[in-house]
């Protein structure tokens, strides 16, 4: 075991996987000198060449569009695209190309590549460098769709996603980059957790509390302060957000007989929509409560100095955990 | 040999670093000497009182800049992307605009922004995170910092085509500038701009700033050739300027401004320049480029130059020079207390603006937040 922060976590997950398969590529901007903007593929270039780990032209539909060739030439790209406002221009190359070869070919042809996007807000940026574009993805048929939440989750889940046969969307939450936890570098990957399973985080009795990428951390802690105060959460990481782990959420909900879904990305359209009608239509009569959705506001991403009020920080899970009591 | 020349070796057709010697292939009004060069395309008539009137905007920018970044350091400002060693880029091609020409930015614009009568104060509201950009766009013509790359470019060739449209094309016309950088060019945006602007010979003028890097990444990772030279493929003239001399950078956008006022169409113009400092403050250049780099574009600083010249030329004496340090000084200071003093939005303020018309879900939600905040405040009592 060794302490890693999640963005050096990614950073060993991608080394395992170039070391294991040559056919694996890297390709985004500033992904090799550099190593990412924020650090996650710092130094491969340096070991595994500039054949293997491409700084590619400011293009990310040129990023996305070449990868699905080098998928159809037999390599495994993984591609990053800079910030999750960016990932637009490649919008187009993701969801008319890359969701959809598997289905046009009959089957004939896979196409895994690995599109890693930072997502969420929290770090004080710029316009388009806080978004969660995840639901515009989970709506897209074809497309793996996983968020991390920690680094030893983030050290496997990569690997798993590289060695998926369809194309992933893995997100990345870029707020938590710098948490630092135990991960298992030795080992292999035969005890992880399948890409498509929900993990339960903390377990308890009371409300069931569903969450994925940056709000995994803040979700915890709000069980734990919940905790102090009587109340039991049983927090689970959602992991997929396409497929989604319905077993694991029907079985908790089932349970607590109740459930908050937090996400930061705005509610209306959003992936706890999806879940909260999945919910009410397998869970309906042990539900005590109408399943409640905690996110951001249907407005654009805030300026920098409003994101606190933006971002659903542990007093706004509460107040939501609270709320399911009151029915 | 990288993976990208795989059996391109033997090839010669293109030069590998983005173009030939830039001495031979750059249009050059002032030497990095000081010197006043004449070419026969692009004379220039300009007064001495002109070019104190560049000077002076090229120091105050650079202050400002200055200033920025140590607001940045001290915690101010979230972020900030230094326009450094770009002064003469952005001041010789904004003050070639005239007062109805349009301007589309991207968020590195701050000596445009100056040239257009932008309060400097304004793009710190940016920085800090207290806007999106939040000023009037036509106020000054100068539309809001896009940090999409490339995007502008389009609204930028939109807008020429409005005015087309609008019959404000021919004698005392109108045109449009774009302003992109080198790494903006491989975006598909920008080239459909060019495609556009083009077949309807739109009144805009594609200012790029090269200034070699696209964050970490070289010219030679997005362009074989030299960048100008693209426009020749879509079909309207390009030209490369000096992006360090601000005479030739003026002289080159007002030429090239006239020509797509006057129905012409559009100009590319390549500023060949360098970005003296980081991307942006999050940036660590030494990651990626050597030192000895910045130190040879030192030497062709866009600001000195015009002070040797002004020197030599005895068009400003050392009381124009010490009441220039006192006005940046003062500039300086005026912007930090603006910073200082600017308010943090009101955190209902983040559901306004959004639509033309009230919206029932969105108000809902205000107000929803709003009663959740009174809770807040009634704990606090």
């Amino acid at each position: 075991m060794t302490r890693l922060t999640l963005s050096k976590a990614l950073n060993e997950g991608l080394r395992k996987a170039l070391e294991s398969d040559p056919k694996v590529l890297i390709m985004g901007e500033d992904v090799g000198k550099l190593g990412g903007v924020f650090r996650v593929t710092d130094g491969l270039q340096k070991d595994f060449g500039e054949a293997r780990v491409v700084d590619t032209p400011l293009a990310e539909s040129g990023i996305v569009g070449t990868a699905i060739g080098l998928a159809l030439r037999g390599y495994r790209p993984v591609c990053e695209i800079q910030f999750d406002g960016f990932v637009f221009p490649a919008f187009d190359q993701i969801t008319t190309q890359l969701a959809k070869m598997r289905f046009r070919s009959l089957g004939h042809l896979s196409l895994p590549v690995v599109v890693r996007i930072p997502c969420g807000g929290g770090i004080g940026a710029v316009e388009h460098h806080s978004e969660s574009p995840e639901a515009l993805f989970t709506h897209t048929g074809g497309l793996r769709v996983v968020a991390c939440g920690d680094p030893a989750d983030a050290y496997a889940m990569i690997q798993l996603a590289i060695s998926c046969d369809d194309p992933v969307i893995f997100f990345e939450p870029k707020r938590r980059y710098w948490d630092r936890a135990e991960v298992d570098t030795a080992g292999g990957l035969a005890a992880a957790l399948p890409l498509g399973q929900a993990r339960t985080v903390i377990s308890g009795t009371d409300v069931t509390l569903l969450c994925y990428g940056p709000m995994v951390r803040t979700c915890a802690a709000a069980a734990v302060a919940a905790g102090n105060e009587g109340r039991s959460l049983e927090v689970i990481d959602l992991r997929s957000l396409s497929p989604l782990d319905t077993g694991t959420i029907f079985e908790s909900v089932r349970r607590t007989g109740r459930c908050v879904v937090a996400h930061e990305a705005p509610v209306t359209g959003g992936l706890g929509a999806e879940i909260a009608a999945r919910i009410t239509e397998e869970c309906f009569y042990q539900l005590e409560a109408p399943v409640l959705r905690v996110g951001g506001f249907s407005a654009p991403y805030p300026p920098s100095r409003l994101e606190e009020h933006y971002l659903p920080d542990l007093d706004r899970v509460l107040d939501a955990v609270d709320r399911t009591f009151g029915y | 040999m990288t993976v990208n020349d795989a059996g391109r070796a033997a090839s010669a057709d293109f030069p590998r670093h983005g173009g030939q010697p830039e001495s031979a292939e750059f249009i050059q009004l002032l030497t990095p000497e000081g010197e006043r060069v004449d070419h026969p395309d692009y004379p220039l008539e300009i007064s001495a009182e002109e070019i104190r009137a560049l000077y002076r905007d090229l120091v105050l920018v650079r202050r400002i800049d200055f200033e920025a970044i140590a607001l940045q350091r001290q915690g101010e400002l979230g972020i900030w992307a230094s326009l450094l060693g770009q002064e003469a880029a952005q001041v010789g091609s904004g003050r070639a605009l005239g007062p109805r020409d349009m301007a589309f930015p991207t968020y590195r614009e701050h000596g445009v922004a100056w040239c257009r009568g932008l309060d400097p104060a304004k793009l710190l509201e940016l920085y800090r995170g207290v806007s999106h950009g939040g000023w009037d766009p036509k106020e000054h013509n100068f539309h809001l910092y896009t940090i999409v790359i490339g995007s502008q470019t389009l609204h930028a060739t939109g807008y020429a085509m409005g005015i087309q449209r609008d019959g404000a094309v021919g004698e005392d016309g109108e045109a449009v500038i774009a302003y992109f950088g080198d790494g903006a060019t491989s975006q598909g945006d920008v080239n459909e701009a060019f495609i556009w602007a083009s077949v309807t010979n739109a009144p805009v003028v594609f200012f790029c700033q090269n200034n070699q890097w696209a964050i970490s990444e070289p010219l030679e990772r997005q362009s074989r050739v030299p960048l100008y030279r693209r426009a020749h493929g879509f079909g309207f003239p390009g030209v490369r300027v000096d992006g360090n001399d601000v005479l030739a950078c003026l002289a080159v956008t007002r030429k090239a401004m006239q020509a797509a006022r006057e129905g012409q169409g559009p100009t590319l113009i390549e500023a060949f320049t360098y970005r003296m400092g980081a991307h942006t403050t999050t940036d660590d250049p030494t990651r990626y480029r050597l030192a000895a780099e910045l130190e040879t574009w030192k030497l062709k600083d866009p600001i000195e130059r015009v002070k040797a010249y002004l020197v030599r030329s005895q068009a400003a004496d050392e009381q124009f020079f010490t009441d220039l340090d006192a006005e940046a000084a003062e500039v300086g200071a005026r912007i930090r207390k603006a910073c200082l003093q600017m308010p943090d939005p009101s955190p209902l303020s983040m559901f306004d603006n959004v639509y033309a018309e009230p919206n029932p879900l969105l108000e809902a939600e205000r107000d929803q937040y709003a009663a959740y905040l009174e809770t807040f405040e009634e704990a606090v009592r």
